[in-house]
């Protein structure tokens, strides 16, 4: 009977958490959508925050064009080297162009290129804001009358969602040169066959698709690490968390958002 | 100019602030004093609209904070100033761009008109000739007086100051009372300064706020504050750790708790 009872509250004390986590995360994300959206609203208000936009689009989306580089290559070199073994057993090495070129332009560019500023630009995000917060710089910008959503938060998100797409396509560019070099310079492939099929398969809607997810990730990436920062606890261990949760959340949001949109576009 | 009514905040169970009624003179330097945790840091940020009251209201003329629209509240920020505890300056600006940012924001002046006005801010908190350094390189008193240029920058109505010589040693928080004062009196604004700094508070106040418990405990001049038979006012002006603001938080001692704990073992 006692035993009976110790399984019955465990069973509740389980439940009891996963409701009040489930809870929680539902009014983060709620809280994190309100202050996107009022932090958006002053897109277009005076005054003008287009400099903090440029300034930003330049740390986050220049200073994270070597890593998004060096990943794109050397996912292009792998898919081409795994392809090639693969079509090999088959034969149909000529359809390697292809198979690189869908990969990378529907699914690895985007989900890559995503974890990757998440990993780079998105922490430097969280820790930056945490840090203003923990140093009472945000308090300091409201008692100089600047708003510090329109001043911090939103060239932040509006920056991501510009400079994901074009590190995106960059990663693109070089992920199927660097695929074309491994298989047709490396390991034998005829390059005509390689561009051909490549041409033939990618469709107008393949670009569009991973463009698309792009800018959904420049998005999600942009709340979450701007949210996380902003409501950090103000302590040094906070602002650590806080950017602990904002590379783990914006990389499982990825993950969830590939899956959705991928499912629209097939 | 500034006053409360009922004024009180509180934080789950914690009572920072309790129905506190206060009144600050224009043109006068306020010291708000009392020990940590008695709710003078929590008094100035509502003062500063920086946090909501749970309840009362705070009156600037007859303008209730508490009803304010953003607009409005920005609006009257920018007649005001703050120096903050740790300073508050923008990490990736200089200090010239540090205390021109108020003016560069919110003013159409020329740079030429803006750099002069920089230079005289620097120049009265003694730090002209450092305007290409950046806050890192900086010690925690030419930090504040940074601050302090900068929350004098829009030539302010009002500048709050949350413990302005905290971590400073005697010369510069000497330096930084003096200035307080000095710059009070010359450009006629109204300083409100939360400290626990007894000597330099009494000095550079015309009024004293003594909180302890997120209660107003005693109020007047410096030397009503300095001649106070409350027994209170006496222990914390003097620094004595004995009296009737206790050492202990706990509601009874340790050794209390350990004889009426059940299950305790008992020692006969």
């Amino acid at each position: 009977m006692s035993q009976t009872n110790t399984t019955q509250n465990s069973m509740l004390t389980f439940f009891g958490s996963l409701g009040r986590w489930f809870l929680r995360t539902l009014e983060s994300m709620g809280d994190a959508a309100v202050l996107s959206i009022t932090s958006l609203t002053h897109l277009f208000a005076k005054p003008w925050q287009g400099k903090h936009i440029v300034i930003q689009l330049y740390a986050l989306g220049v200073g994270s064009f070597v890593i998004i580089a060096i990943t794109g290559a050397f996912t292009g070199m792998v898919l081409s080297l795994q392809g090639y073994y693969t079509l090999a057993k088959f034969g149909s090495e000529s359809l390697l162009g292809s198979g690189v070129a869908l990969a990378i332009i529907r699914e690895l560019g985007p989900v890559l290129g995503a974890f990757m500023m998440v990993g780079r630009a998105g922490s430097s995000i969280t820790a930056e804001i945490g840090i203003m917060r923990v140093t009472e710089q945000l308090d300091a910008l409201q008692m100089m009358a600047i708003n510090p959503k329109a001043r911090v938060i939103l060239p932040r998100i509006i920056a991501m969602i510009i400079a994901l797409p074009i590190l995106v396509t960059m990663f693109d560019i070089i992920g199927l040169v660097a695929g074309y070099i491994v298989g047709v310079e490396l390991l034998g492939v005829n390059g005509g066959a390689f561009i051909g099929e490549m041409i033939a398969q990618v469709t107008p809607m393949d670009l569009y698709a991973g463009w698309v997810k792009a800018i959904g990730f420049g998005i999600l990436i942009g709340v979450i690490c701007t949210y996380m920062g902003y409501r950090a606890t103000p302590t040094t261990e906070g602002v650590a968390k806080a950017t602990t949760q904002a590379v783990v959340a914006g990389s499982v949001g990825v993950l969830v958002l590939d899956y959705i949109l991928t499912s629209f576009f097939l | 100019m500034i006053r409360t009514e009922q004024l009180s905040r509180h934080f789950d169970d914690v009572i920072a602030l309790d129905a506190t009624n206060i009144h600050i003179k224009e043109q006068q330097t306020t010291v708000i004093m009392g020990g940590s945790g008695s709710g003078k840091t929590t008094l100035l940020r509502l003062l500063a609209g920086l946090e909501c009251p749970t309840s009362g209201h705070i009156w600037y003329g007859k303008d209730d904070l508490n009803g304010m629209s953003q607009k409005s509240l920005y609006q009257l920020r920018a007649r005001m100033g703050m120096v903050f505890q740790y300073s508050a300056l923008l990490n990736s600006l200089s200090v010239y761009d540090n205390v021109a940012f108020p003016l560069v924001e919110h003013t159409q002046l020329d740079k030429s008109v803006i750099h002069t006005m920089v230079t005289m801010k620097l120049e009265q908190v003694g730090l002209r000739g450092f305007e290409n350094l950046m806050p890192s390189q900086l010690s925690g008193g030419m930090a504040k007086r940074v601050a302090f240029a900068r929350a004098l920058a829009m030539d302010p109505e009002v500048v709050f100051f949350d413990e302005p010589t905290s971590g400073l040693d005697p010369i510069s928080a000497g330096v930084i009372a003096s200035l307080i004062g000095d710059i009070t009196k010359r450009t006629r604004m109204t300083s409100i300064v939360v400290t626990h700094d007894v000597h330099a508070g009494l000095d550079i106040a015309d009024h004293v706020i003594l909180l302890w418990q997120g209660k107003v405990i005693a109020e007047g001049t410096s030397d009503i504050i300095r001649n106070s038979d409350d027994e209170r006012v006496q222990q914390f002006i003097q620094g004595r750790p004995d009296g009737p603001i206790p050492f202990s938080r706990s509601e009874t001692s340790y050794i209390e708790d350990l004889l009426h704990k059940p299950g305790t073992v008992r020692i006969s």
